[in-house]
């Protein structure tokens, strides 16, 4: 037994210099070398920089809304609601979105809503939508910026990451990207 | 095809036609024969071996590994406490997180050093940057630990009659610097490749599009991610584990970090037929293993894709299936996929949260938990399987009337026990536990308003959902358990301890007991276990033994929640 602590003990110290300390800094240098320096993949529009993977909140009538956040979009404590699929709570709360969706969106019927903009992601910072998620708020954002639908359909064509290799997953539209490149249209 | 089944299929031909190379490859590190490393491995284990005051070629009994194992991993527990309470003066801290209380230390601790890897906390609050890299410590060195007593026990099997069984440090180290490290290390860089962060700077923080300021968690996180799903740890660097953009930032990352989850415990089965030169035996038990995989993958991905019928009721479009708690970016079949094998293999990290699974799939994660050997932890899981073969040996040479033999060594009465106590072990914890809690909240409702999110059937589900996953060692939840409480916080933390190192113990006791036994050479008498007949067998006892006895228990919770919404 005392033999064991005396070499326990000397073992796991080499341990954690060895993969807490040389295996971390071996994959740290290597982000050094790489695109975005191990910070994130970040874009820059107009002097501001943005995190293309995180999600952020877009609620206003102008833009393209992203889905709904358990955790208002807060990068820093992410996470889900944890609402099972039979409580009543959550059903409301769905229930409640669709028609908020409804009342922004008069031209919209129940039918053509997707899933996806109605609940909400597992992480609260999906910053994507579904591909019909986009097209259903199309009408609303064109009438409010003054553009033709048919424009606007097409940047969100134009936007539609395919899935991995052509085959793999799903199709999808990252919402800031594709509300960057809306505000480059009013220019 | 549909693309996102196709996606699916990819992730799981990709991981057997990678474990297939890789057991031959553990199995050669087992058995101590040249691989095309050894250059890069020999000097390093030979510092390791120097630093550490250790002789690699004293050979030990099967009680002296487990007296190193137990003993290293005390150790471990107890600088996990240190680390843990005192985080707010130690350094690299810079969003200046506090200390742990001690309860909720006592549960990490256990949890990270058993492979468990429940978090009771979320990591961007909970955790300073030291916290964070002394448990991917134990995320190496506890799946090391795993892989090594896996190695002794394959050794023992191998035997034709022997005391002595190598050495359980020679296998540790091993396993940690020729297994899991370069095979961590590459998964690190795809990770960020593809955009996760890997840096020691504090939150960084940014003004969104509509003028919100947003703060946005860093840190060292590919490399932790990457052995996190490579040792079936699971505990993710932030609270929503790997549906966090940050964490799992694509569909190739998510094919990266599922290939990761299954690896090492479908390759440790091929690696078994390599050390016993018995490739059939390796094929059997894939066999019973992957039909037990299947038949709860199955109708999870089927469920997730039609979708929750409530909100379907609801009369929107429902084409992605059930997205409550799912990331756009996988959908609805990759995040079942995962869901099945992150519980049935006892990883625990979620790509789509489990407590908005609709319930029955949420009744096949926790079966993949209860029974714990479709795969199973990196080691352990063979751990678990071979005690149900154990049993099935003996219930099977019963039946036809033979001297119940496993490889050429008589099964008695000694070695009968031993299974016994560990295979009613896990339904005993698992019950028990489930029964405690349900009693308390039953009992005072308004004492424990704070345990549940869900009411009715679903929440019952989150209390056995809990306890489960840390008898399991899976340390996945149904999270909206609140379960920050010195009940949840200790209730969970021994059952994870006692649910981690008797199924080792047993299985290394029955093993050593058998390998000191006289070898009978096989002859028409001896009954064969590479044959599909028995496959068949060995699986009606994990569906008699394991599956059935929480049937009750899974009526109660979501077969009830499945029924009430038709």
């Amino acid at each position: 037994m005392k033999t064991n602590i005396t070499k326990a003990l000397r073992l796991t110290l080499v341990c954690l210099v060895f993969f807490s300390g040389v295996y971390t800094m071996a994959v740290w240098a290597v982000a050094q070398l790489v695109p975005g320096q191990g910070k994130g993949f970040t874009i820059e529009e107009n002097g501001k920089k943005y995190h293309v993977n995180v999600g952020q909140a877009f609620t206003q009538d102008k833009y393209f809304w992203s889905r709904p956040s358990a955790v208002d979009y807060n990068a820093a404590g992410s996470g889900g609601s944890n609402l099972g699929p039979s409580n009543p709570e959550h059903l409301a709360e769905v229930q409640a979105r669709i028609e908020h969706f409804l009342e922004h969106n008069p031209d919209v019927t129940k039918p053509e809503i997707p899933s996806d903009l109605v609940t909400s992601s597992g992480g609260g910072l999906d910053p994507h939508i579904s591909v019909q998620g986009a097209k259903v708020q199309a009408q609303r954002v064109a009438k409010i910026r003054g553009l033709n639908l048919e424009s606007v359909n097409k940047l969100i064509d134009r936007h539609i990451e395919p899935p991995l290799w052509g085959i793999f997953g799903t199709k999808r539209i990252n919402v800031l990207q594709l509300n960057l490149a809306l505000d480059k249209i009013k220019g | 095809m549909n693309t996102e089944i196709l996606g699916i299929t990819l992730m799981y031909v990709l991981v057997v036609a990678l474990a297939i190379p890789l057991g031959r490859y553990i199995g050669k590190i087992f058995n101590y024969e040249a691989t095309w490393l050894d250059r890069l491995f020999n000097p390093l284990d030979k510092l390791f071996f120097k630093l550490g005051g250790i002789d690699p070629s004293k050979e030990m009994d099967w009680k002296q590994h487990l007296g190193a194992l137990l003993t290293i991993n005390l150790l471990w527990f107890v600088i996990s406490m240190f680390v843990l309470t005192n985080m707010s003066w130690l350094p690299l801290n810079p969003d200046k997180n506090p200390s742990m209380t001690a309860d909720l230390a006592f549960n990490t601790a256990t949890s990270f050093v058993s492979n468990t890897n429940l978090q009771h906390y979320a990591g961007e609050t909970g955790l300073s940057y030291f916290g964070q890299l002394t448990l991917m410590l134990w995320q190496f060195i506890s799946a090391a630990t795993g892989i090594a007593i896996c190695g002794v026990v394959f050794t023992a099997m191998k035997e034709r009659t022997s005391t002595t069984l190598g050495n359980f440090y020679s296998y540790f180290v091993r396993s940690s610097t020729r297994i899991l490290l370069p095979i961590a290390f590459i998964g690190a860089v795809l990770l960020l490749l593809n955009g996760t962060p890997m840096t020691f700077a504090g939150k960084d923080t940014i003004t969104t599009v509509e003028g919100v300021e947003q703060q946005v968690s860093g840190g060292p996180v590919a490399a932790f991610v990457a052995i996190k799903q490579l040792g079936t740890n699971g505990g993710g660097f932030y609270g929503a584990n790997s549906t966090n953009p940050m964490e799992n930032p694509n569909y190739f990352t998510n094919i990266v970090e599922t290939v990761f989850i299954f690896l090492i415990p479908i390759a440790m089965v091929f690696a078994l037929g390599y050390v016993l030169k018995r490739k059939k035996l390796s094929w059997m038990i894939y066999g019973v293993m992957t039909v037990g995989f299947v038949l709860l993958l199955l109708p999870t991905v089927s469920l997730e894709m039609q979708g929750n019928p409530a909100i379907a009721d609801m009369g929107i479009q429902h084409p992605l299936g059930s997205m409550e708690g799912k990331e756009v970016r996988f959908g609805a079949a990759a995040s079942a996929y995962w869901a099945i094998n992150t519980t049935v293999t006892s990883n625990g990290s979620v790509n789509a949260m489990h407590d908005s699974l609709t319930p029955l799939s949420g009744a096949f994660t926790m079966l993949g938990m209860m029974v714990n050997a479709f795969y199973g932890g990196v080691g352990v899981g063979f751990l678990n399987f071979y005690v149900f073969i154990i049993l099935a040996v003996f219930i099977s040479g019963l039946m036809v009337g033979r001297t119940p033999e496993f490889l050429g060594k008589k099964i008695e009465a000694k070695e009968m026990k031993i299974a016994m106590i560990v295979a009613l072990l896990h339904p005993l914890m698992i019950l028990g536990g489930t029964a405690l809690a349900s009693h308390l909240y039953a009992g005072d409702p308004a004492t424990y308003a704070g345990w549940l999110n869900n009411p009715g059937y679903h929440g019952f589900s989150e209390m056995l959902y809990e306890v489960t996953s840390s008898a399991g060692n899976n340390g996945s939840g149904f999270e909206g358990l609140g379960d920050n409480t010195p009940f949840w916080n200790i209730l969970c933390g021994v059952i994870m301890f006692i649910c981690r190192y008797l199924p080792i113990i047993g299985p290394v006791a029955i093993a050593g007991s058998l390998a000191a036994k006289r070898y009978v050479p096989e002859s028409a008498g001896t009954l064969k276990t590479d044959t599909a007949t028995f496959g068949l067998m060995t699986f009606a006892v994990i569906a008699i033994v394991a599956a059935l006895s929480f049937f009750p228990a899974l009526t109660l919770g979501p077969i009830a929640e499945y029924f009430s919404m038709k």
